[in-house]
């Protein structure tokens, strides 16, 4: 069994204690909310976006330190990004998560497209249960850019 | 703990349970949500299987003949097991989950029209709301709730004028979240009073206390087979003759026909009526052996095992944790199982489930298919740590210490 210490790294945790860019955004910035239907986690995206850029971005809702974590952590990542790069990340993400692309092939890491922090996820596909956690917000961001 | 009650040697009888994860034992406390299985019962459906399987009431040749003996013997088994009048009374379903939607569709829509008011409690699952729901949709009846109580026990104050002009009254008899075990005699008294008809969701009740529909005075009791040492696949409906009778059937199929001709069909009698289709064959066989096994040990020994285990489970978290821990549900032994959901210091809950599990604990984090009556509790997960026959005071022991875990990561 892998090792706790692999998916509570301590930036997450401060993420999850300290989550960034909390809040709502009043209309008409897009909002879309994911659920988790197996947990009941629940994350609220809310996305200003003007000229093709992401000028502001809030995050709300509950759930695991997981969830809440990358849900944080993405929010620092993509405000100030145009669009295109903000789903190129989305993309780089669910590669990072073992995620397939919509034809099911695994996606290959675009070596442009830089992860940061978000690295320290990492260790959630070891716990294969969790990975529904961590791509919640991201899920999310794509409907909200969709309304967008 | 009761010393007529040997639970190493019960737990002995679980293969499941001898196996090590990691090095160390499981500590199996997911009881609420599906039950291990005993040697007997497994060795019951391989039997069967090896030696007696073969298609059930429709074919000539002596296998079928065992093999539809077998089923019909684990027929008589359930009935015994809940105190039903009749063998007939007993109808095989995939789950209580279907029992309870084959009430809704085929009582329910024989019965009801638009504004009729079904009653149901805060404290029920999704399988006794969301039937409901449909209906509303469909028909446009009307559904009120009782209310709990500030310690999780159903609030009976304003029960007579809440079922006032009731066409049913549904409730569990033991709740999957708080662990609450409800009057049901009253309850089913207090239906017919109303001119109601008393549905029993026995889910969490069946498995772990003696069940006696007709003490209840009860005119349905939906359970099923996997929560109480038997195999998944099979439920149980058990229905008073009369409403069975009176009631459309709810799947069409083959077996529950008396004829069928290009213009139409009429249905076979109780409870092939309710039966369409091959059945869960080896899995009622397994539902027997299930019984057969409880009874080894008597409902009433593993009801005083469970209130034993509560109170063991109550000290031991409380004098722990203190206030760090919050127990839901009633904290009186008598009028609850030993099914606890919890919330530990400010840890979600499904953090909590992933550092138990490094101990081998299983637990169920989530929702628990309560929806509403999480909305209720002011929270959108719990854990939840729910004890059988199986488990003994050195599990409580194991998940005290587990949670001790959970404080280090999560730095308190």
């Amino acid at each position: 069994m892998p090792g706790l210490e692999d998916l509570y790294r301590e930036i997450i945790l401060d993420h999850h204690r300290n989550p960034r860019n909390r809040g709502e955004l009043a209309p008409p910035a897009s909002h879309a909310v994911g659920h988790n239907p197996l947990c009941g986690d629940e994350i609220s995206v809310y996305l200003q976006v003007e000229d093709g850029i992401v000028t502001d971005v809030k995050v709300g809702g509950q759930g695991c330190s997981i969830s809440q974590s990358s849900a944080s952590m993405m929010s620092q990542a993509i405000k100030g990004k145009p669009v295109d790069e903000v789903r190129a990340l989305v993309r780089r993400f669910k590669g990072l998560m073992s995620i397939p692309d919509e034809d099911g092939n695994p996606i290959e890491p675009d070596p442009d497209v830089k992860l940061g922090d978000l690295e320290a996820l990492q260790g959630v596909v070891k716990f294969p249960v969790r990975i529904k956690c961590a791509i919640l917000g991201w899920n999310t961001l794509l409907q909200a850019l969709e309304q967008g | 703990m009761s010393s007529t009650f040997d639970v190493a040697a019960i737990k002995a009888q679980f293969p499941l349970l001898q196996r090590e994860l990691n090095g160390a034992p499981l500590v199996y406390l997911d009881s609420a949500n599906t039950s291990q299985k005993p040697k007997a019962v497994i060795d019951a459906m391989s039997t069967f299987m090896e030696q007696h399987y073969a298609p059930i009431n429709r074919s000539a040749y002596q296998l079928a003949a065992e093999a539809t003996d077998e089923f019909e013997g684990a027929r008589t088994k359930v009935r015994h097991f809940i105190n039903a009048r009749r063998d007939h009374e007993v109808v095989f379903t995939k789950n209580a989950t279907e029992s309870l939607n084959l009430v809704t569709h085929a009582w329910g829509r024989a019965n009801l029209s638009q504004g009729d008011v079904v009653v149901l409690t805060e404290m029920e699952h999704h399988a006794n709301i969301v039937p409901w729901h449909m209906l509303v949709q469909e028909l446009g009846i009307v559904l009120r709730w009782v209310p709990l109580t500030s310690d999780g026990q159903l609030d009976l104050t304003d029960l007579a004028q809440t079922l006032d002009g009731a066409k049913a009254f549904s409730f569990t008899a033991m709740s999957n979240v708080l662990g609450t075990i409800t009057p049901v005699q009253q309850l089913c008294r207090a239906a017919h009073d109303a001119g109601a008809i008393a549905i029993v969701d026995g889910c969490q009740y069946v498995p772990h206390n003696i069940t006696d529909v007709q003490a209840w005075g009860a005119d349905f009791l939906a359970f099923s087979s996997h929560k109480l040492c038997g195999p998944s696949g099979i439920g149980v409906l058990w229905g008073r003759e009369e409403l069975l009778d009176a009631m459309p059937p709810f799947l069409g199929g083959g077996n529950m026909i008396a004829d069928v001709r290009f213009d139409g069909f009429t249905t076979a009698p109780l409870p092939a009526k309710f039966e369409a289709g091959t059945p869960p064959i080896t899995e009622a066989v397994g539902l027997g052996a299930a019984i057969d096994f409880l009874n080894g040990i008597g409902m009433a020994n593993i009801r005083q095992h469970e209130i034993d285990i509560a109170r063991y489970a109550m000290t031991t978290l409380t004098e722990r944790f203190g206030d760090d821990i919050t127990l839901h549900g009633p904290s009186n032994v008598e009028v609850r199982g030993a099914t606890f959901s919890f919330a530990f210091r400010d840890i979600h809950p499904h953090d909590l489930s992933q550092v138990l599990d490094q101990r081998n604990v299983c637990v169920r984090a989530g929702h628990h298919c309560a929806k509403p009556l999480m909305r209720l509790l002011g929270v959108h997960a719990t854990a939840r740590a729910s004890f059988y026959l199986y488990n003994d005071t050195d599990d409580v022991d194991v998940l005290a210490d587990a949670l001790d875990g959970a404080t280090d990561i999560f730095g308190f």
